[in-house]
């Protein structure tokens, strides 16, 4: 029936884009029945005892061994976990039964980036309500100030991604170059090497959303600027700047392998020392013990190159909340679970099997800081993370419609990577495309 | 009847170098990426990066692969290939039974409306599958039925390329003469059907329950719509979601069970088509020939 795929789901992202567009249309004009009732803990423990069962979407890996320790402690609570697509299929998909009014799960895995286009979009359940504000202090600076959007509280930080410089030592040592601590030193190092061996890059880049949003956050920038409906987006603001600078180098140099991140040959690369070093958040070390079993001992993990010369400003990078949809059956019960998984002792359990925490006690405690990675030649990674974790730059937000905006990164400043344009005008064109869709959805775009 | 097929096959024997050549590299075009999933299928994670693509590592891992393939997880690969036989019997088995009893009956009865039944089913083979998919989710939803495997076996039972392909094939394999005869020997409608048109028929069914077959068992897109629950999955959507594990923050990367995923998953369908191959040439030809 379905022979030519391409075609096939060319036509499907552009029905799914209408349902999503219809849906956020009906959920911004249904401004009723917005205040949530308050719900004590005591209600919370008795869905607990009353048991029940709740449907989970996620598709972070370690949640399966949380779900299960959960069910052993309520033996009368089933949690149904279900991987529904990995980020944008799954939110589509969530999109899609929020619009259908059926089929919602009480639970649903949610990146921060997207978090504010689903708390906006009146799709979540405000956390408030069930006592989440005495959660403060429980989670890292950076994730819990991503789950607290639009005036309140809309999901639970699960995992968090404070960045780091992974590098390959080997590499490293072979051409005689010094760990960047700076970007300039980091843009010098790229050259020696790409000039030492013209096969390896210091690293790869084709265009991608989350890694250009997070280095602008570590320069200080704030491209976006969030308050109810009303959205400024300036992409041109000091620490777009600093990043377009020296990202510019790097392409026009061609110090970037042009490799897709999360690709097979992306993988290859991180293997056979093609791809030099990434910058990327704190989970990255399960991916490659996994993805890359070869290069175990040969990698290590530095803190982040700096804007600024001695500074120690960080950046966050992926990581995902869990929320809880409006439309979900059990909205007691999920809380309860929710609480478990994100700040209960469902963190640990995540945390022993590979899940980088958010929760300022395990990022603090004497175990975790002294767990020694043999894939990094027997290295406390942790102890970078953690600092990175506490680094992190705050008051960065990000659109109301992230999602979109991150759909059309590569359409526009994805043009930069292939062709002479240069990134600024990449990120012009980005902000006008991101303006143009903001307020064809009903917000002011100043 | 043998002499002139003598002559005509003297005549095709004849050789052209360019057309052994373009057959040549059809051949070549369509076997690399054959060759490609077995070599890579006997690979290690470690080795699908460190080793050329198109030849064998030195660490012969196939069967530790197959092994690992169908236990991983606690051997929900064994689970998606249930679903997909589940799938194909009832939906590919079930479009074909329709589209046999449809075309049967569009080619010989005659009723009215029956034009406007042609139109439609002509129009139904130009929509595209996909462009039906979000209202037939929308419509499933409010049924109930999504998430469930009726919502994936109830829309692959309709094959308007099958209806229409059973059709011709009937008007012309079914001479009117022998259910005349039939019918003045007494024999029922059903009888008639199963007895003397359905012997007849077989090629023309043997070619739609291939066609369906394969449908069926490539579908990706009707199921990644219609189901969340993995304990539902076909094999592409399950083969895919392993694929997405790569692309994870802190996920698993296991290229080289989706690699042998991949190549259990297509060695049914190839087993079908040689077996039912010869079935196949002849309804072709014969769907093919007018008298």
């Amino acid at each position: 029936m379905f022979t030519n795929r391409r075609a096939f789901l060319r036509t499907a992202a552009l029905a799914t884009a209408a349902i999503t567009t219809a849906a956020l249309a009906a959920c911004g004009s249904d401004d009723s029945g917005d205040t949530t009732t308050p719900v004590s803990a005591d209600q919370v423990q008795a869905a607990l005892d009353k048991g029940g069962s709740i449907t989970v979407w996620a598709w972070e890996p370690t949640l399966k061994q949380a779900v299960a320790a959960f069910e052993a402690k309520y033996p009368k609570v089933k949690v149904n976990l279900v991987n529904a697509g990995t980020g944008n299929d799954q939110y589509t998909a969530l999109q899609n039964a929020v619009a259908a009014g059926s089929g919602v799960p009480d639970v649903a895995q949610i990146e921060y980036y997207a978090l504010p286009q689903f708390a906006l979009g009146k799709s979540l359940t405000d956390l408030t309500a069930f006592g989440a504000g005495e959660l403060d202090g429980t989670f890292t600076p950076g994730p819990w100030s991503s789950v607290k959007t639009g005036g309140g509280t809309f999901g639970l930080p699960m995992d968090s991604g404070p960045m780091a410089l992974f590098y390959n030592k080997e590499v490293f040592d072979k051409h005689k170059i010094e760990v960047p601590t700076t970007w300039d030193e980091y843009a010098a190092a790229a050259k020696k090497l790409h000039a030492a061996d013209p096969k390896a890059y210091i690293t790869n880049d084709t265009g991608d959303a989350g890694f250009t949003t997070s280095l602008i956050w570590q320069a200080g920038g704030k491209p976006f600027a969030v308050d109810g409906t009303n959205v400024k987006i300036n992409l041109a603001d000091e620490g777009s700047a600093k990043f377009a600078g020296t990202w510019q180098k790097l392409l026009s140099d061609k110090l970037v392998a042009p490799v897709g991140s999360w690709s097979d040959g992306w993988y290859k690369g991180l293997g056979d020392g093609s791809i030099a070093t990434l910058v990327i958040g704190a989970w990255m070390p399960a991916n490659l013990e996994s993805g890359v079993p070869g290069a175990k001992g040969k990698w290590r993990v530095a803190p982040m190159p700096q804007w600024t010369a001695g500074a120690s400003a960080a950046a966050e990078n992926g990581g995902s909340s869990l929320a809880i949809p409006k439309a979900g059956p059990n909205n007691a019960l999920a809380y309860a679970f929710l609480k478990y998984a994100t700040a209960g002792e469902g963190v640990k359990i995540r945390v022993d099997n590979g899940a980088f925490p958010a929760t300022t006690a395990e990022l603090k405690s004497a175990e975790f800081l002294g767990k020694e990675f043999g894939y990094f030649g027997g290295q406390k990674a942790n102890e970078i993370f953690a600092k990175s974790a506490a680094d992190v730059v705050p008051g960065w937000s990000y659109l109301p419609f992230q999602v979109y905006a991150n759909s059309i990164f590569n359409d526009t400043v994805g043009q930069a990577y292939v062709t002479d344009k240069p990134l600024t005008d990449g990120l012009k064109a980005w902000q006008d495309a991101s303006a143009k869709y903001g307020k064809d959805q009903g917000f002011t775009v100043g | 009847m043998t002499s002139p097929r003598r002559s005509l096959r003297a005549k095709q024997t004849r050789r052209s170098p360019l057309l052994t050549a373009l057959t040549a590299l059809m051949l070549i075009y369509s076997l690399v990426p054959l060759v490609w999933l077995v070599i890579n299928a006997s690979k290690t994670q470690e080795g699908l990066f460190t080793s050329f693509g198109l030849w064998f590592d030195g660490d012969f891992a196939l069967l530790r692969n197959i092994h690992d393939t169908l236990t991983y997880d606690n051997g929900v690969f064994v689970r998606w290939l249930l679903n997909t036989l589940l799938y194909v019997v009832l939906g590919a088995g079930g479009a074909t039974a329709l589209a046999t009893l449809g075309g049967y009956a569009l080619a010989k009865f005659d009723f009215p409306g029956k034009r406007g039944v042609f139109a439609v089913v002509i129009g139904a083979v130009a929509v595209p599958g996909t462009a039906l998919a979000v209202p037939t989710f929308l419509m499933f939803s409010k049924l109930g039925l999504t998430n469930t495997p009726w919502a994936v076996i109830i829309p692959s039972l309709i094959s308007p390329f099958g209806l229409y392909l059973m059709w011709t094939f009937a008007a012309s394999a079914i001479p009117g003469e022998l259910l005349e005869a039939a019918r003045v020997d007494g024999a029922g409608e059903l009888r008639t059907f199963v007895r003397i048109c359905m012997p007849l028929l077989a090629p023309g069914i043997v070619t739609v329950a291939l066609f369906t077959m394969v449908a069926t068992w490539n579908n990706y897109f009707l199921p990644l719509i219609m189901l969340k629950d993995p304990d539902w999955y076909p094999l592409t959507l399950g083969l895919n979601a392993w694929n997405d594990q790569a692309a994870t923050a802190g996920g698993q990367a296991i290229f080289h069970l989706v690699i042998t995923g991949s190549l259990l998953t297509i060695l049914p369908l190839l087993a079908a088509f040689l077996f039912l191959q010869r079935y196949w040439q002849s309804g072709l030809a014969a769907g093919g020939v007018k008298d």
